[in-house]
Parts: C-alpha cells; structure tokens; sequence
C-alpha cells in the first residue's frame, strides 16, 4: 500500500489561535478553523513525514484512538483539506520549495 | 467582515491577542496628495533586519492580518524580501499603495507571494483632477495600468477613494471606473490632521451638503431611510461595549518601530526598537488605557442621541484633545445622515455662541469719538 505525504499550501495564510488553527484559503480568501487534530495534521505536514507516521506519532500519542481508525480518518481529512488548497498530498515526498518553509505559528 | 473571521476576531479579543497590524514600512513618498498627513522626510526607518524582527514578533503574538502601507511601500528596495519574509511567516498580507511602480513584473510575483488584496487610491476617473490631488502628472494613468495588471493575474483589487472638496463630484465615475475593471471600491471622506497636529488639511473636508447627498445616494447606502434612520437610544449592553478594534484586536506600527493603538490614533504605546512588541501590547499604560474606554466613559457623547451609531473615532477624538471625547468629523457625519445635531454640535453651539459673543466685544471697535479720546490720550 502506498504512502500518503501532506504538505502545507504555501498560497495559504495560517496562524493559531488558542491552539487551533485558523487558515485563509489562497483561493478565495474563505476562512476555515481547523479542530484539534486538524491543527496537529496541518502543524506536521511537512510534506516528508509520511501521514501514517504523523498519525502514529502526533494523533494517536495525543488521542485515545486506534491507529487504523484514526488513519482512515486523517487520510479523509487530509483529501478534504486538499480540496480547499489548504494541503497538498501526494504518494511521494513533496519538495520543500513548493511546501512552506516556515511554517505557521 | 465574514462570520467567520468575526468569531475568530472575537476569540481574539477574549484572548488579548492583536488579530491585524497595520505596518508603514516607510513614509517615504512618490505622490505629493494635497490631504495627506505625513511627514514623507525619512528620519531613520527601520532595517530590513528590524522588521525582518518585527515580523517574527508579531507572529509570535499571534498577528494574522498584516497591512503593509506607507508612504509608497514600494520605494522601498527591500520591500519584496520584507513581503516573501511575511509569506514565509503564513500572514494574510493586504497591501495599501498607490500602485504607481507595479508593472506586469511587480504583479506577477505579487500574485506569486499570495496576496490577499491590494487597495490603490484613486481619487478620481478624470486625470486632470486626480494628478491634481496626487501633484504627480501622469499617476493616474500609471496607478490604473497597475490595476490592470493586478487584475490580469487574478489578484484581489480595492479602489479606496478618499472624499474631498477637489473630487466630490466624481465617486461616481470612480464607482463607474471600479465596476468597468472589476475591482471594488471603498468611499471615505475621512480627512486625517497631519501629524504634526496642523489641522488645517481639515479644509478640504466635504462640507454637510455633501455628506448628505452621499449618504441619500441609494448605490452607496442601500435602504436610504433605514441607513439616515435616528438610532434607538443606547441600552445598558451598549453603553458597556468597546468604542473600535485599536488597541483590542489592532494596532499600527510605524516606519521607526512607534506602536499606536490605530494608523489614526496618534498616542506613543512604546518603540519596537527598544521593547517586544508583545511587551508594549500587553503592558503598555497608554495601550490599556485606550482599552480601558467603554462608551458609557465618553464625555459629551454618551448622553448623544447618536451615540449606538456613531462612526466616533477615538483616534480622531484624541487629536482632537480627548480621547474619551467626541470627534467632530464623525459628529458631523451623524448630522449629515439624520439632520439631528449630535451633544457636542449643541455643546460646541452654545458655547460658540456665548465665545462669539465674547470675541466680538473683545475686537469691536470703539465708537469714533472714544476712539479719538483714547488716541487723544495716549499722544
């Protein structure tokens, strides 16, 4: 089975507040919040780490979840925010030129 | 403002967190705009590395909305380094220039950072009045080429037309103009004093028959009775709400690193150059003392019958010599929307008029024949 890498959309503007993020969509200026586990998929992606390990390491350390379950969930929130531009995704490592480098506090 | 960035702006002031900045990176200028309000002498901006600090600063106190402006922000030759530097920090970055250096080149690698708008003066559609306010031949021709090639590369445009006796007959066309290019537009007659407190740019203010007639023009306002419609007295959760965002969800830093409450509100709160900028926004005695208004402190205007829907700025009130005090300009807005005089109107009138009684027995002049027995006397 393939792996799953996400990166941020550099095209976003993105910043926390109390803990969850609040990102612009470089598209169309529509706002989203992302909830807790959102923020820490968002916060990880990296576009290197592979989803599977950021479920491993950040959710399921953050959260009492099953892996597979909380996989199956993060893969279908990762394609949802793909869908807005706020995420890239892709089956192989995403080069840092076209993820941001800094990253959103 | 959307419902969303309103809840989140209201998590910000829950919070204490200063959601937009409005930063001049210079006050440096190619326009010479007969209203404008700065000093365009440069008296020591900050360094790239300054503000290259100031930004993580700023991100690190939780700053998402962040207004570059000037002065022409694009005289600075770091200006696109300090732009990349922002994007790499993820702010949602609105530019205020008067786009007069934006060729294609300049919009392509604008649209390319990811900015969120770009809002140009235009004071007119007729150059000759136009180049007339800005002093500069040929500006509007070259600010709506600008345009132009913003627009081509999709990027998000806002036509802002300050309002003045020079080009009171044109928000119109310029609203045309707007439309034809599809772009927006914003109308302000707001006329700021210099920043040295000269306020004689005031002059060129629209007088009350102007501030009528936009506030009547249904393309503007909307439901015109509705929008001129004298509001409800002020209740009790009213009187305790915040006068405006400075100082609670905003402030403006200048091109020395001076932090305001607001662009229009002139009170020192610290230097970024000498303290953290989340320092001086969270312990600042001038910033929490502009925190500390509510509208039921004001003098004057809290018993004013405008007081609910008064556009009162304590910026322009605190130029005015108070900021707990009213702000004639916005007084006289109220007056021009619903032709009831706002308390400082009545206040200023009654005391004009018993001082204009006062100044005119002061220089009146002697009858003839006292005025030769008192020549008389002292030869």
């Amino acid at each position: 089975m393939s792996r799953l890498y996400v990166a941020r959309n550099p095209r976003v503007a993105a910043r926390s507040l109390d803990g969850e993020m609040m990102i612009m969509s470089g598209r169309d200026s529509t706002l989203f919040t992302l909830n807790k586990t959102a923020t820490i998929l968002w916060q990880s992606a990296d576009g290197t780490t592979p989803l599977d390990e950021i479920v491993e390491h950040r959710i399921c350390a953050e959260f009492a979840v099953e892996p597979a379950e909380a996989l199956h969930d993060a893969e279908h929130m990762a394609r949802e925010l793909a869908s807005h531009e706020i995420l890239q995704i892709s089956e192989e490592p995403i080069p840092a030129k076209d993820a941001t480098s800094g990253g959103a506090r | 403002m959307s419902g969303l960035l309103q809840e989140m702006t209201e998590r910000a002031l829950a919070l204490g967190v200063p959601i937009s900045v409005q930063l001049d990176v210079t006050y440096r200028c190619n326009e010479r705009c007969v209203h404008c309000y700065l000093d365009h002498e440069d008296h020591g901006e900050m360094t790239t590395a300054e503000i290259k600090h100031l930004l993580d600063e700023m991100a690190d106190a939780g700053v998402f909305i962040l207004t570059f402006s000037g002065g022409e922000i694009f005289l600075r030759k770091d200006f696109f380094e300090l732009l990349e530097y922002s994007r790499q920090l993820m702010f949602c970055v609105k530019l205020k220039t008067n786009a007069i250096m934006i060729r294609e080149r300049e919009a392509a690698r604008i649209r390319d950072l990811g900015v969120q708008s770009i809002q140009i003066s235009i004071y007119s559609h007729r150059p000759e009045v136009h180049d007339a306010i800005t002093l500069v031949p040929g500006s509007l021709k070259r600010s709506l080429d600008a345009i132009r090639f913003l627009k081509s590369q999709g990027l998000r445009v806002i036509m802002a037309n300050v309002l003045m006796v020079q080009n009171m007959a044109d928000y119109t066309g310029v609203r045309a103009l707007a439309a034809e290019l599809g772009v927006e537009c914003t109308l302000d007659p707001t006329i700021t004093p210099m920043m040295d407190g000269d306020r004689s740019v005031l002059s060129l203010g629209v007088d009350q028959n102007a501030l009528r007639q936009v506030f009547r023009d249904a393309s503007l306002v909307g439901d015109v009775d509705e929008f001129c419609a004298v509001a409800a007295p002020a209740n009790q959760s009213e009187l305790e709400s915040l006068p405006c965002s400075a100082g609670h969800t905003s402030c403006y830093v200048s091109p020395y690193g001076d932090v305001f409450p607001c662009v229009q509100f002139p009170l020192p709160t610290g230097n970024v150059r000498q303290q953290r900028f989340i320092d001086i926004w969270q312990h600042s005695d001038a910033m929490n003392d502009v925190r500390s208004i509510r509208l039921k402190d004001l003098t004057t205007c809290t018993s004013c019958s405008h007081v609910s829907s008064c556009s009162r700025c304590p910026g322009l009130a605190f130029m005015e010599g108070n900021m707990r005090g009213p702000s004639s300009q916005d007084c006289e807005r109220s007056f021009a929307r619903t032709g009831v005089p706002s308390a400082n109107m009545l206040a200023k009138k009654n005391a004009g008029a018993s001082l204009g009684r006062a100044n005119l027995v002061q220089i009146r002049a002697l009858p003839v024949s006292a005025a030769t027995s008192a020549a008389s006397a002292i030869a």
